[in-house]
């Protein structure tokens, strides 16, 4: 947590979060594989994927999930208003 | 109190007035003299008048359409059009109301419909309309008719079509829609159409309903369109009964009415009732305890619950709301669009448990449907999924004692009823998306 959260780095991750496009999704699970404390599957090998926002010292493991998924199915977005 | 009288709602129908009269389609030079002219001069500043007269959509949202508009428009600008999709396609099986709008007031809805595309901008409006019902002919003719009048749209350049959307569950929902318009297939898509809708332009989907209140409103006024209904939810709205009622039927009540009141106007129960489905298949079942509640989004949201579409089914004491259930959630996973893994895998998954539940005393079946339904609920890009889980999470509450009936094998009398809600056959394999 402390290592990563600088202040530059770390102000942009807290707004963002990521977001699985359910139509695009085909289960390959690779999501979960990489950052398991945001992303969980169901019973079926879907994504379960936090609706928090990607904490700092996950940042870079979020972003490489997104860029290794197979259907380009991971987004990080900004956070929805509450 | 202070209400000055003359802003008092009469009571009397405002949607259906005309037909009410005749039984049949107003025609033009009916509609003219129930409604009067189109007013072109109230598309400017149309959207504040929706916006103040506090119209709220009737498609099962409730969603203030006057914020939607003002975000179509203001999309629209940005992406250089906008297009504007009617929403008649009524894939809900308890619901009429807007086979019985479409038909008995067609004109009133392009009116509408035409006064929204002008005041958003949009130069294309497309109709969708129930496929297999004759509407899409009645529709056309009503738009030939105006056009040979010389009455609004297509003399100020608004180009206005008819489509038939297919006829799954799904393919009504607003993203599904403008992907079919667009010349997609009918399934939902992960962006919303305001934002990205037919041919990837901002499109603003709304219901029937919703446009017919818009062109009454664009005549009328917002503080006459609030004489009827609540403060929160202005105006009448049409409500779907059916069941064990004496009449069941269409009609049309000011917001904030209670259950028993629009029980009353459909002649009162058959019999006594156990239950009431409200708002759609994706909807909620509740105790008759809430009919004493106003009809309102507010009021039922407490009682987890919403008016939704309008439908309201009354469940007589002697039918099994279970067995009711069961038929429904199957029937609705069967009209998953097979996109998302969560909805297609999940849905036929939570219909399977809560049969096992239902017809073979399976109590771990139970444990697991509600696992189940905690796990694939808003998981769907579009709302499916939620309104099944919904569905059999309300059943589970509402008809707690006949679970466990169920589930110790003690019987229950209504498994012998004949199944009420209705239940269309599945869209034959050649039906397609298209």
């Amino acid at each position: 947590m402390t290592r990563s959260g600088t202040a530059r780095s770390g102000s942009r991750a807290t707004t963002q979060r990521l977001h699985v496009n359910m139509i695009e999704c085909d289960g390959h699970g690779m999501c979960a594989e990489l950052v398991p404390e945001l992303i969980g599957l169901d019973e079926w090998g879907y994504p379960i994927v936090s609706s928090e926002p990607v904490p700092p010292h996950l940042a870079k493991h979020a972003k490489r999930a997104v860029t290794l998924c197979p259907m380009l199915a991971l987004k990080l977005v900004e956070r929805n208003r509450r | 109190m202070t209400v000055p009288q003359l802003l008092r709602y009469d009571g009397r129908p405002r949607l259906l007035a005309g037909w009410l009269g005749t039984g049949r389609a107003a025609s033009l030079a009916e509609h003219l003299a129930v409604n009067g002219p189109l007013p072109l001069d109230a598309v400017r500043g149309l959207i504040d008048t929706v916006t103040a007269a506090g119209l709220r959509g009737r498609g099962g949202a409730w969603f203030p359409t006057g914020r939607k508009l003002a975000t179509v428009a203001k999309n629209g600008r940005a992406a250089g059009g906008s297009h504007v999709v009617v929403n008649g396609a009524e894939s809900e099986p308890a619901a009429g109301k807007d086979k019985l709008l479409l038909g008995a007031a067609p004109h009133l809805v392009l009116d509408g419909a035409e006064l929204a595309a002008l005041a958003v901008g949009a130069t294309k409006v497309t109709v969708c309309v129930h496929r297999g019902t004759g509407l899409a002919r009645a529709i056309t003719a009503a738009i030939a008719e105006r056009a040979r009048a010389g009455w609004g749209g297509a003399a100020v350049g608004l180009s206005i079509t008819v489509m038939e959307p297919p006829r799954w569950y799904v393919s009504s929902e607003s993203t599904a829609l403008a992907n079919f318009v667009g010349g997609g297939e009918g399934k939902p898509r992960d962006v919303s159409a305001y934002r990205e809708g037919v041919g990837g332009k901002p499109t603003l989907v709304s219901n029937v309903e919703t446009f017919a209140h818009l062109g009454l409103i664009a005549r009328h006024e917002a503080d006459w369109f609030r004489m009827a209904g609540t403060a929160e939810a202005p105006g009448t709205a049409l409500f779907t009964v059916s069941g064990a009622v004496r009449s069941r039927g269409v009609y049309e009540l000011p917001v904030g009415v209670t259950g028993h009141d629009i029980l009353r106007m459909a002649g009162g129960p058959t019999e006594p009732l156990q239950a009431i489905l409200l708002g759609g298949y994706g909807g909620s079942w509740v105790s008759p305890g809430v009919l004493a509640a106003p009809f309102t989004p507010e009021a039922l949201r407490t009682l987890h619950a919403s008016p939704g579409a309008g439908v309201v089914v009354a469940l007589p004491i002697g039918a099994c709301g279970l067995v009711e259930t069961v038929r429904v959630a199957a029937w609705l996973a069967s009209q998953n669009a097979r996109q998302c893994g969560p909805c297609f895998n999940g849905l036929p998954a939570i219909a399977d448990d809560l049969a096992r539940v239902t017809w073979a005393r399976d109590r771990t079946a139970l444990e697991r449907l509600r696992f189940r339904m905690s796990m694939i609920n808003k998981r769907g890009a579009c709302g499916h999924p939620d309104g099944v889980v919904k569905l059999v999470d309300t059943a589970l509450r509402v008809f707690g004692p006949c679970v466990e009936r169920h589930i110790f094998g003690q019987g229950c009398a209504g498994l012998y009823r004949p199944p009420m809600l209705p239940v269309p056959a599945p869209p034959s394999p050649n039906e397609g998306w298209r």
